[in-house]
């Protein structure tokens, strides 16, 4: 589903860059540098540096822990889809984001961290992931409305990442990418059948949830750009491409001729068009409830996480016993 | 690398697209055996019909050249420009030899 500017989410304590040391680090550095302004790929067994490496695993495993967590708002409603059409379009969509929780816990993999270390920092409360599936799924709108909205955000951020310059990462971007943009229209497709052939309990729904999710949605982007202090770093990786305020500006811009067509407003008094700049203004983002659903204290935080390690730990029996069906099986090849 | 000792082993999937085409890579899975991992290579990786054929290949079975040795590796067939049909020059009536 999506990553949010996770680069500012990281606060380990020995994240800084460390001074250059040898002579021989000092020529692969160089080597690396000139490879990246040369716009060439970092593949898996190739040289990098260490602060590199950590950024790529921070961020490549919040994103999929992000993709994980957030098949559990929409679960949510798989037994309560009001025709089976939206039942089996939700599952394929709920699937879709296990998918890219594997594409992108793969790509990680490559970068010497194992699966279960990668788990294990999520169960711990270590890894975060994206703010946006701390929030409930009240009605049946919001199914929808997270397709326009959260999938639209998260579109808007990932397509920069298909250009990444560590290579796993910007391929299994590509593959999810493609497979994103059903998530969207298929929101903005519910959302639309609500709006011109509902009821006005049924439109006032749609209304409600896009209400709620706006905000959220905005705040996907990450904090300002003057208050990204790892985002130049990252820029000059090319593990980001475009900043978070233009990013957002862009979702703005498109998501507000979007919500004509829909026929919804937009829960923003202070939004309009800005002649001058081309683009809408908006009012200001409630930066305060961001941080605090980040640090843990949003609506569903610990319910998330508390579903999350039950579903682990429930599980490992099942993991436990393929594993010894396994051996068993090769035993029983070699004795044979 | 601690604690990995109940992880399942990983695996690196290959899907053919169609028929007369060859299997490309397209990622990998963590699989008790290779059977589960033909099974869940199916669900991850061909849900859109991606794939008409897949093959699984324990990731620890593969041997690969080394990244830092590329250039000594492959450089020494830059130059050899004439392995390439495009080196000869011929009269232009027979421009499709």
């Amino acid at each position: 589903m999506y990553t949010q500017a996770m680069d500012t989410m990281g606060k380990d304590r020995d994240d800084t860059p460390k001074a250059v040391r040898s002579a021989d680090e000092l020529a692969h550095q160089h080597a690396f540098d000139e490879r990246i302004d040369a716009g060439e790929f970092i593949e898996a067994k190739d040289w990098m540096p260490e602060h590199y490496r950590k950024t790529l695993v921070r961020q490549i495993s919040q994103h999929a822990h992000s993709e994980i967590v957030g098949m559990l708002p929409e679960g949510n409603w798989i037994t309560r889809a009001p025709t089976l059409k939206r039942k089996a379009i939700l599952m394929a969509k709920v699937q879709d984001e296990a998918g890219h929780g594997l594409y992108l816990y793969a790509a990680a993999e490559t970068l010497g961290t194992s699966r279960d270390q990668l788990v294990d920092a999520l169960h711990s409360g270590k890894a975060k992931y994206s703010s946006i599936f701390n929030y409930p799924t009240l009605t049946w709108a919001d199914m929808g409305t997270i397709g326009w909205l959260v999938d639209g955000a998260a579109i808007m951020n990932q397509v920069p990442l298909c250009r990444c310059s560590y290579a796993p990462y910007a391929r299994a971007m590509v593959r999810i990418c493609r497979e994103e943009s059903f998530h969207q229209r298929q929101g903005f497709e519910s959302l639309l059948t609500m709006m011109t052939k509902g009821t006005d309990a049924q439109k006032a729904m749609v209304q409600d949830a896009v209400n709620r999710w706006w905000w959220p949605s905005l705040m996907m982007f990450g904090p300002p750009d003057s208050e990204s202090p790892n985002s130049e770093q990252s820029m000059r990786w090319g593990i980001k491409r475009i900043s978070n305020d233009d990013l957002r500006q862009k979702f703005v811009d498109v998501t507000v001729e979007q919500s004509k067509i829909l026929g919804v407003t937009l829960p923003d008094p202070e939004l309009r068009w800005n002649d001058e700049r081309e683009h809408w203004d908006f009012g200001a983002i409630d930066w305060r409830e961001f941080w605090q659903v980040v640090g843990g204290d949003g609506p569903c935080n610990r319910e998330r996480l508390a579903a999350r390690v039950k579903a682990w730990d429930d599980g490992a029996w099942v993991r436990d016993a393929a594993l010894a069906h396994a051996a068993k099986q090769e035993q029983l090849k070699e004795a044979a | 690398m601690s604690e990995t000792k109940n992880e399942w082993p990983l695996w690196e999937v290959f899907v053919r697209s169609k028929a007369g085409l060859d299997h490309k890579h397209c990622g990998s899975l963590h699989a008790a055996d290779a059977q589960m991992a033909i099974q869940l290579a199916r669900d991850v990786y061909t849900r859109r019909q991606e794939g008409t054929s897949v093959w699984v290949v324990r990731s620890d079975q593969i041997t690969a050249s080394d990244p830092g040795e590329k250039s000594s590796y492959f450089d020494p067939m830059e130059d050899k420009v004439y392995r390439h049909p495009t080196f000869y020059a011929l009269p232009k009536s027979l421009d499709h030899m």
